[in-house]
């Protein structure tokens, strides 16, 4: 396998440019000779899929939910970066540019991160143009705040909706096209394999949910946009149907999984409160503009916040980063937390848990203007713990959020499956070792509005595409396969459930494979992985049948490529033996106990080559090489 | 129980499919956690029937935090349950007391077909928004964003209807099964909004023809809609499309019924 980014030559503010005028164009009347399988209908999906309809492809859109309009973007709340510079406050495409390839640590590629940073202005104007309601100032005019790690005011946001209304506008354009007769509206269908003709990616097997019927759909191309992988770790905050099934059977026909050890904890989540508890909610990150992050300075203290004086209170964030404060980038204010916790110093019941005030802010801008602000977040809160943040500072705890690693792709976005692209979250390609927060929602459109309608023209203009039809026989082993494997887990009739068996895969990997992350742990982590995924094949309980709507038959399903995924996320973090960004290994950190990278060693992407079951993967190394922003230690102090 | 947890007695809505006729079955739910939220719950249930060789009661959920809009139970006869605005996934089993007879049931209307158990069918709303819910604006066409100001009363207003999760509870709630709060908050979304004013007329009518088409009720102004909405849209929306829909018929030379 070689992996070949596909850079373009040329400065860094032109390679884009330069890029688009050099891939071939396919003649307006043939773009309807082609048909496009879409997968997943998030921010990513309904983008490219609305785009290519509009330019003229055919475009089969594929989601596992009732409605295109509900993929997990919509949960997204704080916002969407963009260059405009609209605040005056010295902000710039390069600017942008810099802030990513440095908060991701310098695992990311510059190319692809500064035509992340050019997109988003166009994004911007798309969303506006489409009805998406941003937040407006008096004037009438956009409105921006500062965000998750920036020095910036660069941040377009909706009230604590921003992933929702711009899901609601990628989701109104597909509907267009959809009343158009150019997209074919596939809702309730998972992606179970990807099929592949001479090397080619020409299709995918899909399961009905409501009939349980395996369809074969045939394409010229395959776009998977089918989000992350947070929910290996069981919980997250993700939604409960968010899996890594596509991808990784997409790597299992050839596709490198790239960077899986990248995962991002969020830092601002509600705590756990029980064992039985199903997911975590996110509090949107904005909130650290104003709250305050402390703990008592005193371990074990049990005192109810009031009764803490000034003096007695660790704003450990505060004290630590003195310029950043509690505006330290994702992993540097998890990792804090989990250290104050580790120290006793947690908070609440379970100790798992950090304040978030907000008593200075009400003073500074009264209980209306906080409730202006964050008044649904405050809302979110008090439905769920039962107290009223305005009285009682909230608690909070970091949770798996978001993964920066996913499908190996070069600057087309296509993977080392020729045809088979992937966009959004399920790719590795921008964020590198931690995303900026308002990032995703920028990478998902960037992706799918203004990067794959070029690429995919490219790819067809310059790629001999045989006639493939349903009944090939490649079409026919995958889905003979995919029943099988179907039957593998019904004829099980073991005694654990499913969602049993994810708890104890989620409380392996949050405890080795987790926040920090030593060898010993990893290397326990690769013995208790494949004993699961055995005992998950003897004895777990998979009801009902394959041919009616059956959700714990998908759910199974997607554990089962869980506990063969985890595996090959571990090996990656063993592998890795530095801290960078999501990736805290705690052999490599600082006399003050912060993340040490190793550029020497470690600057290189590393994609997973599946090389059959039960053998270990091969890795494969894309040097990465930083021409303009140099590499240097983060510093947030 | 004296260690806070509850036993509770569930009757819950169980159907093949959309052709074979539902019944109610009872089961009970032990040991529940007021923490707990009500899909927490009823998971724990299920890993009980799955336990015992049955299959779990079917329903739809995705985002656990109240915005998917996917998750949708009638509770004690009110869509998404007692509390007010939250969707099923935010309600939390401390609304109720132990001992509780909890009856849940599918959203129940001719246009959301049952699929199993309560899973409905909702794509009518899908092609609801196909019949004119967007602004025609193909991607690379948009004008520089600031370009046109928007008025901050109207972009919260256009907000507000924007909230609109789709999750049909104003069906659900409606003695007609109409569809008039959904429909009018998306109408409303986008003809406060410059960008959407251009097609309102176009759009009002397509929109409206095409819920008829799809066999949701009439309005009779009983606002259960609003009582049940979990993003608190309004049926001042309602009114807003109403009087659109009026000057649209009066005023738009090109009648456009469900067609482009």
């Amino acid at each position: 396998m070689i992996l070949d980014s596909k850079i373009p030559g040329g400065s860094i503010s032109e390679k884009w440019t330069k890029h688009k005028f050099e891939l071939k164009l396919v003649n307006p009347a043939n773009k309807r000779k082609f048909t496009v399988l879409v997968v997943g209908t998030g921010l990513a999906g309904a983008s490219a899929a609305a785009s290519l309809a509009e330019l003229g492809y055919n475009v089969k859109s594929f989601c596992i939910q009732d409605s295109p309009r509900r993929a997990h973007s919509i949960a997204a709340q704080g916002g969407i970066n963009a260059a405009k510079s609209y605040k005056n406050d010295g902000d710039s495409v390069y600017r942008l540019f810099y802030d990513t390839v440095k908060g991701g640590d310098f695992r990311a590629r510059e190319a692809n991160v500064h035509r992340l940073a050019e997109n988003s202005n166009l994004i911007i104007d798309q969303c506006v143009a489409q009805g998406v309601p941003f937040g407006r100032e008096y004037g009438g005019l956009l409105d921006n705040r500062s965000f998750g790690g920036t020095q910036v005011s660069r941040t377009f946001y909706a009230r604590g909706q921003t992933g929702q209304q711009l899901l609601l506008g990628a989701y109104q354009a597909l509907m267009r096209q959809v009343a158009a007769g150019k997209v074919t509206l596939l809702p309730r269908r998972e992606m179970m394999d990807l099929v592949v003709v001479d090397g080619k990616a020409r299709g995918i097997i899909v399961r009905n949910l409501v009939t349980g019927e395996l369809e074969s759909h045939v394409g010229d191309a395959v776009c998977l946009c089918t989000g992350g992988y947070g929910n290996v770790y069981y919980l997250s905050t993700n939604a409960q149907g968010s899996n890594v099934t596509a991808a990784f059977r997409a790597y299992k026909k050839g596709a490198a999984f790239a960077n899986p050890c990248y995962t991002q904890i969020h830092p601002t989540c509600l705590p756990r409160h029980g064992d039985l508890q199903s997911k975590l909610t996110l509090m949107s990150e904005s909130l650290r503009n104003d709250g305050r992050i402390w703990v008592p300075r005193k371990p074990g203290d049990k005192r109810s916040p009031d009764q803490i004086p000034e003096n007695e209170r660790y704003y450990y964030l505060e004290e630590k980063y003195p310029s950043f404060g509690n505006l330290v980038p994702r992993d540097v204010a998890s990792r804090n937390a989990k250290q104050v916790c580790d120290a006793g110093m947690g908070v609440g019941n379970t100790g798992l848990a950090v304040y978030l005030d907000f008593a200075d802010a009400i003073k500074r801008m009264g209980v209306a203007g906080v409730s202006a602000k964050y008044g649904n977040l405050f809302q979110m809160y008090e439905k769920i713990v039962d107290e009223d943040p305005y009285k009682v500072p909230m608690r909070i705890f970091p949770a798996i959020h978001y993964t920066m690693g996913g499908l190996w792709v070069d600057y087309d976005l296509m993977s080392t499956i020729p045809g088979c692209f992937v966009l959004g979250e399920a790719n590795f390609s921008d964020h590198g070792a931690n995303r900026l927060g308002a990032s995703a929602l920028m990478q998902g459109l960037s992706d799918g509005y203004f990067v794959i309608p070029f690429t995919i023209g490219g790819y067809f203009a310059g790629t001999k595409l045989e006639k493939v039809s349903e009944s090939d026989p490649a079409f026919e082993d995958c889905k003979k396969q995919t029943a099988e494997k179907i039957q593998k887990l019904l004829s099980i009739k073991g005694h654990r459930t499913v969602n049993d068996i994810h708890r104890q895969l989620g409380n392996i990997m949050w405890e080795y494979v987790g926040m920090a992350r030593n060898k010993a742990g990893l290397e326990k982590a690769l013995q208790e992985i494949p004993a699961l995924r055995e005992e998950f094949y003897e004895n777990v309980n998979v009801v009902g049948s394959e041919g009616s709507f059956n959700q714990n038959l998908e759910r199974a399903g997607r554990l089962a490529d869980f506990l063969e995924f985890a595996e090959v996320l571990t090996l990656d973090a063993l592998h890795r033996e530095e801290s960078c960004g999501g990736h805290f290994r705690e052999e490599s950190q600082t006399e003050e106990g912060e993340a040490k990278r190793d550029d020497e060693n470690f600057c290189y992407v590393g994609a997973w080559e599946f090389k059959g079951d039960n053998v270990k993967p091969e890795l494969h190394k894309e040097p990465l090489t930083f021409d303009n922003v140099h590499l240097v230690t983060r510093s947030y102090k | 129980m004296s260690n806070g947890l509850m036993n509770l007695t569930l009757k819950i809505w169980r159907q093949k499919d959309a052709k074979t006729k539902g019944q109610f079955e009872t089961v009970k739910a032990t040991g529940i956690s007021p923490d707990m939220s009500f899909l927490e719950m009823l998971d724990i249930v299920n890993e009980e029937q799955m336990k015992q060789g049955k299959e779990g009661f079917a329903f739809d959920h995705d985002c656990r935090e109240g915005i998917c809009g996917m998750c949708s139970l009638v509770i004690n006869g009110m869509p998404h349950g007692p509390d007010h605005g939250i969707t099923t996934c935010q309600l939390h089993m401390r609304k109720f007391k132990d001992g509780d007879t909890i009856v849940i049931e599918p959203w129940r209307a001719a246009a959301f077909p049952v699929i199993r158990d309560c899973a409905v069918d909702r794509s009518a709303f899908d092609r609801i928004i196909a019949a004119g819910g967007y602004v025609s604006v193909n991607t690379g066409a948009a004008p520089e964003a600031s370009v046109i100001p928007v008025p901050k009363a109207d972009a919260d207003r256009a907000f507000d209807a924007a909230a609109c999760v789709g999750c049909g509870a104003c069906v659900a709630a409606c003695k007609n099964a109409s569809a008039m709060l959904f429909v009018s908050a998306k109408v409303s979304h986008l003809s406060f909004l410059p960008q959407g004013k251009v097609e309102a007329k176009k759009r009002v009518l397509a929109m409206v023809a095409q819920m008829d088409k799809e066999g949701f009720g009439n309005c009779t102004n009983l606002y259960e809609c609003q009582a049940a909405c979990p993003k608190g849209i309004t049926v001042d929306y309602i009114a807003k499309m109403n009087r659109e829909y009026l000057m649209a018929t009066a005023t738009y030379a090109e009648k456009v019924y469900g067609k482009d």
